[in-house]
Formats: C-alpha cells, structure tokens, sequence
C-alpha cells in the first residue's frame, strides 16, 4: 500500500509516493538518496540514524515516514550553513570525535539537536545525552569533548 | 637504521584528518549507500536450529510471492561453486577441514547458517518471501560448549571426522616437564574467555554488478580485506580473477568481523551470475550477531614454574578454542597469533603452549579486536597476579623482577621469537607513578582495615603483543597460505601533485591522514596535494589489506620505501638538469639543492613536470616519476605496555566501578598522536567491556540470547570511565619509520587489567577467581561463596 506523502527536509519540500510501512529512515535513504542518515541497528538502540524533527532528535528507523507529513526534518545533509560547518560539526574535527564515521551523522545530530534546546549541559548531563547513542571505535572520550567545545560554541553569549 | 635525512614536518605532528568534513556531512559513501541501476535484492533465509538436517527446501510458496525473481535452496546453488568458501590458515597437516558451503545443502550447523535465498525486486519484497520458504527440518541434538564437544559419544557437528577436535596445535621449548618436577613453586589456574561479539556499527553490505556479456564482476563490500576477497572468491566462484574487482568503499568500522570472506559475498556473486542483475544484500542487526563471525571462545589452563622468590621458571598452557560450526578465513590461526606470548615480555627457561581447535553448533570465530593475543596476554597477566600472591609480593614487583631487560636490537625470548625493542621496566614504572599506586595501596589497606563497602583493587597489565603481520616466510611455517608483505605506489604528476596507492584498507583508522604526513615530509610535497587511494583491487592491484595492527609498519613503511625509491630518481634528473653529480646534490626543504649553493636547486614537483615532459632526462632513464615499493617485514613489530586499572567494588551489590584507568604504550615511533590516542581509547573501551559487560550467550539448544543490540552490552558514553594515556616510545628496530602498530592495544592490556583489580579488591576475602565478564552477580556471588567458604 502506498500513499502520497509530502515532506519539508532540510528546508525543501519533497513529494512521494512511499510504502506506508516504510520508515522516515528508509524513505530518506531510498527514496530521497539522502544516504547520510545510517542505520546501524533498525531497532532502536544505536542512535545511527539519530535526526531532528522539529528540532528534536528522533529514530529515523522507529518513527514512520507518514508520521512525518506535517513536520520539519533536518538531517546530516542540511545542517551545515553551506560551506560554514555546524559548530557540532566543526568540533568533531577538530576533537578527532569520529575513527569510521558510521555513528558520527547520529551523534551530531542528537548533539546540534539536545544543544540548541539546552547550550549550557554539565559534563553529566553530557554523557548522559551521548548514552542514547553507540559508538564502537572512539571509546566516546572524544566525542564528549567534541560536544562540549560546540555547546561553549552554541552558548548565547558565545555567539 | 638509517631515519630520513630532512627535518621532519608532519609526521609526528597532531594534523586533523583530511577524512572527516565528508563523514561529518553526510558525504560518505558506505556499500549501502551503493545504487547500481536494475538492482535486486537478496535476503538470506537462515537455520534457526544450531544443529539440524535438512531434509527438504520448498520455495515454491516462496516463488510465487510479489516482486520475487527467485529463490534457491543450498542444493539449487551447489552447481555455482567451483570450491567451498575459503580458509586459509590449515594449522597443521592433519586438521579437519571441512568443506563449509555458501548455502548449506544437508545441514545446519549453527543458528544463524544460511539455508535458502529469497531474491526479489525490493527489500521488503525479498524479506516478506523469506518466511514463507519452507524448510524441513529435522532437529539433532546441538554441541554448545568445548568441552562437551570432547566428550565421548558428544553429537558430531560434521559427521565425517567421527570427531569434533579440529586440530591439535604445540609448540615447546626447553625442558617443559623437568622444570615443573623440580620447581619449587608452581601455579596453575583455569581461565574462560567467553566468546564476544565484534558489532561494528555498520552491518556489512554487499553489491554486486555484474557485465553478464563480458563474465566480470563488480562487488563492493563492507569488508577489510578487498584484495583477500579477490583472490578467494574468484576460487569459489570460479570469476577468472582477471574479471572480478572489489571495491570496499567507507567501512564502518571492522574489529576483524570484516577479516573475513563471507557466505553472503559469495552468495551475492553466485546469484549476479544467474539472473544477469545486479543484486545487493545488506545485513541486519540481528544477522550480525548470528551470521558474522565472534571472537575468543577459550579455555586456558595456565601453568607457570617459578622459585620461591617468583623468579619465573617456565610457562606450560593448554587451550580449548572454539571454532564453532565451520572454519572461515583464518578460524584455526587465531590462537596462534598470541601463541609466542604466554611467557609476555618476561623471560623464562622453558615454554610449552598448546592449542585444540573444536567444533561446535555455534557461529564461527575467526579474528575480533586483539586475535589471540588478549587471549595469551590475559593469562599472563593473570598468572603473574597469582603467582605474587602465591609469593607474598606486591605483583608491581613480581613483574619487574620477571621483565626481560632493556633492548633496542632484536633480543631473543622464551617462545623462540625474537623482539624488536622495549624497556618494559620503564615503561611500568611510568604507569605506577601515574597512577599513584603507593597511595592506592594505601587507600586500600585503609578500606580494608574499616571494612568499607567500597573495596578497592588495583589491576596490572604489563603487555607484549605482535603487530605487523607479517614476514611472509614466517607465515609459510605456520602454514598461513598467503603472505605478509603490502604495497605502495607513490605517483608524481607533473602538476606537482602525489597519488598514493596504498594496499592497506583502512576502516575508520585515518590511514589517508598518516600515509600524507608520512609522504609530505618524505617528498616535501604539502600535506593537502596529496591523495591517497586505497580499497579497490582495479585502483591498487597489490594488497594485503588491514587487520592485526599491521598497517604502518607493513603498509606504511611500502610508502616509506616508494618516497626513497622516487627520490632516487628524481635526484638523477635533478643532478642531470643542475649539470652536477648526484653526488653533490642534498635533498632538505623539499629540494634537491647543490651543497654549497641552495639556490640551484630542483623541487619534486618540478622533477615530476620534467619527468614527464622527457625532454632533458638522463641517457637511459624512463619518462615519468612513479614508484612501487612491496614491502614484506623482516620481523614482527613488538608494542609494549603497562595499563593500570584501580576499581572500587560495592561489596553489598557486586558493582564494579572502575576509578583510574592508567595506559602507557610503546607503539614505536609515533606518526599522528591524535589518531593513535583514538585507538588506543577506543581499544581500552572494548577491553574494559570484555572485562565487565560483553559475553555471547547460548542456551542448551545453542540458541544466542544476546541477540541484539539491547541484549548484548556494548558500553555507551555512561558505562565508561575516563582513562589517562601516556607513551613510552622504543622506536622498532625491524623498520626504518621505527613504527610498531595501535590497533589492538587496548583489547589486548585492559581485560587483565581490569580482572585484576576486581580480583585484587577481594583478595582478602579469600576470593582468587572470577571470569569475565565481571557483571556484578558474578562479583556478588564471588565474594558471598568466598565469605561462606571462610566461615
Ligand atoms: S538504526 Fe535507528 S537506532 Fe539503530
Ligand atoms: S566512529 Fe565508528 S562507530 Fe563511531
């Protein structure tokens, strides 16, 4: 069964026609050929396939296409300001928070997310927040100074 | 051995990786991102017995679903090999070494082994049919554990042997049973190393397109091993090799799950060659954990001789290695790539280790994260614990008393091997220091005295491994069928710009990054004009691919050795533009320049625009600046270190928290701190996992339990503590980069470390045993038996 389905992503509109069973993460991958959304689990668990809806975090393997008609998406591929890299972005470069780069679109996007609601999270808060996702190469050292170097980034004054 | 002659820029330098701003925006392209035109999808239908003969596959319900193009059973496809799929390590000449088919035709022999293949025009489409693919099978009893499998009259995994050891493995130095007759103190203790899950974040993918009219094929897979894949596919499937290329694009990462030559690639071929599509395969989670291989699965019992004093004497182990139910690439070798470790960086008279391989109704083992090595190391470390209690002594000082003395030339050592550098002692007093270990001891007796609830122990590891896999005419004598040498070929184009085609595939270790940093300062070209090519058998034809940490000091010095190699060249054409002798020309800052007059001087990008412009070469000389270097080491590389782990235990509860984690290695010389500071963390995590969360559970049918992400406890951000890196470099004496090799570090130092600590907070409860993983009921019930026990 399929339905037509239209989806604001990353600030355009795209019109469908998707599988109602389909999820938001296989209709952005297969139907959008927007591959930088990763799917490391389909069950939840690894965070891979982390995006925002309206501006909040979400499992693009738990969550509907359908469920997303009236919603705003970013994804990986849209949140640098064109050439200019998201701070989460830039931080993860320059902390070395990615080895294969396969959990890194799903932590930068929980992270831009989780920081722009809430730029001024403790160490705790931190690590607690990164614990939605897996990563199996950096052992998350990095990437918790990563995300730690973008919120002072994303703190109102910082701007 | 000579080093280069100029000042060194990069190398040693901390660059950010040229590899991320395509990662870190959605840019990179793993094999599921890979889209060929007219693609259909495969999915595999699997055994969901651990043991079991197959009667019958009926796939006409199957067939007639929507979207499906096909579906085969293991008999439909039997006629597409040409061999069974490769293993490539027979340790000795009497193993049994069954054939394992893609597909299995009469039996199952895990939960989880391929049966029949749905192929239709979409994912969903093919998954839907799978479940209505009707397998008749008939239930045998399953053989879960080694040593059940041992037994008499243990149900047959493969029913030819009329037996289910594998092989058995030896390897003795010295007069073994002589010494322990006569050696005054001996230990012996039983340690059980459960079988782990490597879990990649990227489930492997594959694609194959194939050029029906021409017989070539195109796969791409999420495999470390490209070039390996080649050469052993192309005999399976019987692809002249001449026609077949592999492509392994972005790899999300290995661990040594993507070591491997698997089921799916071969199946993915077979059946691009029956319907003339090209057909794509991606994994699923839960496959991930049935169908790609584990790691570890050993029992060890570990003896060492020693004096009253415990002045090591001897080290005698045997093991029990769980191959599971077939033997994949390198299965039986694993054990053998820490069997020259059982004595560590120690020395002793004698050496006897040996090694059974067995069958089980389980997934089969083959390399994870360390590969025998963590195996050897963590009885070691453990046996070194126990015999400082034995002793009465502190084991900080059991160690040093037992370390082989500094070196910087190969040294010889207990299991035949020579070493290539350390200063071990050194090394752990870095760690001891850094660690603060005389105020742990402190605080423990302090702890101890008050009877706290948090006790606290402090856990060593003085590691040896062996990296840079590997000399091949070693590999010949422990019947490896491959060798051990990689490849680089430097290309100077005449617009000053480097290729670099390395046969090392990296996923996730920034071999782009460091193979630049190692290039600019050998050729002075800048960091950002060069570009390194990597994991395509028709961009690279020679490789031998990345696994057992033997990237640099294998693949890293090919490159090392090209960049002199191109320099020898363009310094002719240098001398012969400059009219003087080579002689008289010496290359710093980038440039061949006159001694004594710098301003008359040839840049490589100048000798590269000469080199292919042909018009003033030296008599004799080809056109062009592009070199090859293969590079087969003489040794195996020796990284060292000392990790330190301090835990506290709630007694009450059995949770273990580790407080410091201390980690000081000697991986040799160092090229980007940045990147080996990443591997090292991301080793020590999955280490302190093995030791306290991660283990793959059967029941009695040979069912996995852990059969998920949420049931398998891989660690997030909130279950690790931080840790404290320091080096203590030795530069390799076996390569002139000094390099030694990071990638297995930490899983192969932190399990002791940890286990050592858990056991050293209970000590004084009487408590000397505790397998990994160290959860906390096992903790609880440890310190509970050990409390009972006393009373
Ligand atoms: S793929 Fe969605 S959480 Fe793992
Ligand atoms: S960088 Fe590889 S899984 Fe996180």
């Amino acid at each position: 069964m399929t339905t037509e389905l239209s989806l604001r992503i990353n600030g355009a509109t795209h019109a469908v026609e998707v599988d109602v069973r389909k999820t938001l993460a296989d209709v952005l991958r297969d139907d959008l050929g927007m591959h930088g959304t990763h799917l490391g689990c389909e069950h939840g668990v690894c965070g891979a396939c982390t995006v925002l809806l309206d501006g909040r975090p979400v499992r693009a393997c738990l969550i509907f296409a359908v469920q997303c008609e009236n919603a705003s998406i970013t994804t990986i591929e849209g949140l640098a300001d064109g050439e200019r890299l998201h701070p989460v972005q830039q931080a993860f470069i320059d902390n070395f928070g990615l080895q294969c780069g396969f959990c890194t679109p799903g932590f930068i996007m929980l992270a831009a997310g989780a920081l722009a609601e809430k730029p001024d999270m403790d160490d705790e808060e931190l690590r607690e927040l990164l614990s939605s996702n897996l990563c199996r190469c950096t052992g998350y050292r990095s990437i918790l100074l990563a995300v730690k170097q973008a919120a002072a980034a994303m703190r109102p004054a910082a701007r | 051995m000579a080093r280069t002659e100029q000042a060194q820029r990069y190398v040693g330098g901390g660059v950010l990786r040229k590899e991320d701003p395509e990662l870190l925006t959605g840019q990179g392209k793993y094999t599921d991102d890979i889209v060929v035109p007219g693609m259909v999808w495969a999915i595999v239908v699997r055994s969901p017995f651990a043991h079991a003969r197959i009667n019958s596959v009926d796939t006409s319900r199957a067939g007639g679903m929507p979207g499906v193009i096909a579906v085969y059973s293991g008999a439909d496809l039997a006629s597409e090999w040409a061999g069974p799929l490769p293993m490539a390590w027979p340790v000795t000449e009497d193993i049994n070494n069954p054939p394992h088919w893609p597909v299995a035709k009469d039996k199952a022999r895990f939960a989880g082994d391929a049966v029949a293949v749905v192929v239709a025009e979409s994912r969903a489409q093919a998954k839907d049919a799978a479940a209505s693919v009707e397998v008749d099978y008939e239930a045998l009893d399953p053989v879960v554990g080694v040593e059940a499998a041992l037994r008499d009259g243990a149900p047959l995994v493969h029913d030819e042997f009329g037996t289910n050891k594998c092989y058995t493995w030896p390897l003795a130095d010295g007069e073994v049973d002589d010494v322990f007759a006569k050696a005054p103190v001996v230990v012996k203790e039983r340690y059980v190393h459960p079988r782990l899950i490597p879990n990649a974040i990227e489930p492997r993918a594959i694609v194959v397109q194939p050029v029906p009219s021409q017989g070539e094929f195109t796969m791409w897979s999420a495999t470390q091993v490209p070039h390996i894949a080649k050469v052993t596919l192309s005999i399976t499937l019987g692809i002249p090799e001449s026609k077949f290329r592999v492509i392994a694009p972005e790899v999300g990462g290995g661990f040594g799950s993507k070591l491997q030559v698997y089921a799916e690639e071969a199946i993915c071929l077979a059946v691009a060659r029956r319907l003339g599509r090209p057909v794509k395969w991606v994994e699923e989670r839960s496959e991930n954990y049935l169908a790609t291989h584990h790691g570890r699965g050993m029992i060890q019992d570990m003896e060492v001789a020693a004096t009253e004093e415990g002045k090591l004497l001897g080290v005698r182990a045997k093991m029990l290695v769980d191959m599971g139910g077939y033997l994949q690439l390198v299965t039986p070798g694993i054990p053998l790539l820490g069997a020259f470790l059982y004595a560590g960086p120690y020395s002793a008279e004698c050496y006897s280790v040996e090694f059974t391989g067995v069958f089980t109704n389980r997934t089969p083992t083959d390399a994870y994260r360390g590969a025998g090595r963590p195996e050897a190391t963590y009885a070691v470390e453990r046996i070194m614990d126990a015999l400082a209690r034995r002793v009465g002594k502190d084991p900080a000082e059991v160690r040093r008393m037992n370390f082989l003395p500094p070196f910087s030339e190969p040294t010889p050592t207990p299991s035949g091997l020579s070493f290539d550098s350390g200063n071990y002692e050194a090394t752990l007093d870095k760690a001891l220091e850094l660690v603060g270990y005389d105020e742990l001891r402190k605080e423990q007796a302090a702890r101890r005295e008050s009877k706290d609830v948090k006790q606290l122990g402090v856990g060593l590891s003085t590691y040896i491994e062996m990296c840079g896999l590997a000399p091949s005419q070693v590999l010949a004598s422990l019947r490896y069928v491959a060798g051990g040498w990689d490849s680089a070929t430097i290309r100077c184009h005449p617009t000053g710009k480097v290729t670099v085609l390395s046969g090392a595939t990296p996923h996730g270790q920034g071999h782009e990054t460091s193979w630049s940093q190692i290039v600019a300062d050998a050729l002075g070209i800048p960091f950002d004009d060069i570009e390194i090519l990597h994991g395509d058998t028709a961009v690279v034809p020679l490789g031998m691919d990345t696994y057992g940490s033997r990237s640099v000091s294998v693949g890293g010095v090919a490159i090392h050795h090209a960049a002199e190699r191109v320099k020898e060249k363009a310094r002719k054409i240098a001398a012969h533009e400059l009219e003087v002798a080579e002689d008289d020309l010496e290359f710093a800052d980038g440039k061949f320049q006159v001694k004594g007059a710098p301003d008359k001087a040839k840049s490589i990008p100048e000798v590269a625009f000469s080199a292919w412009t042909a018009h003033n070469l030296p008599e004799g000389l080809e056109p062009g600046l592009e070199e090859t270097y293969v590079f087969d080491p003489p040794n195996f590389t020796y990284p060292s270190g000392a990790h330190i782990c301090a835990v506290e235990i709630d007694t009450d509860t059995g949770k273990t928290e580790v407080v410091r984690y201390i980690a000081v290695d000697d991986c040799g010389t160092i090229i980007n701190p940045m990147i080996v500071e990443g591997q090292i963390r991301g080793g020590v995590a999955q280490g302190i996992a093995e030791a306290l969360f991660e283990e793959a559970v059967y029941d009695d049918n040979g069912t996995l339990l852990t059969s998920s992400m949420a049931t398998y406890a891989i660690p997030s951000a909130a279950e690790l503590p931080r840790f404290t890196l320091a080096g203590n470099v030795t530069p390799s004496s076996t390569n002139p980069l000094g390099v030694k090799g990071v990638g297995e570090a930490g899983t192969i130092a932190a399990p002791p470390a940890v286990v050592n600590a858990v056991i050293d907070a209970l000590s004084h409860f009487g408590v000397t045993e505790i397998d990994m993983p160290a959860t906390p009921e096992r903790v609880w019930n440890a310190i509970q038996n050990a409390k009972g026990g006393s009373k």
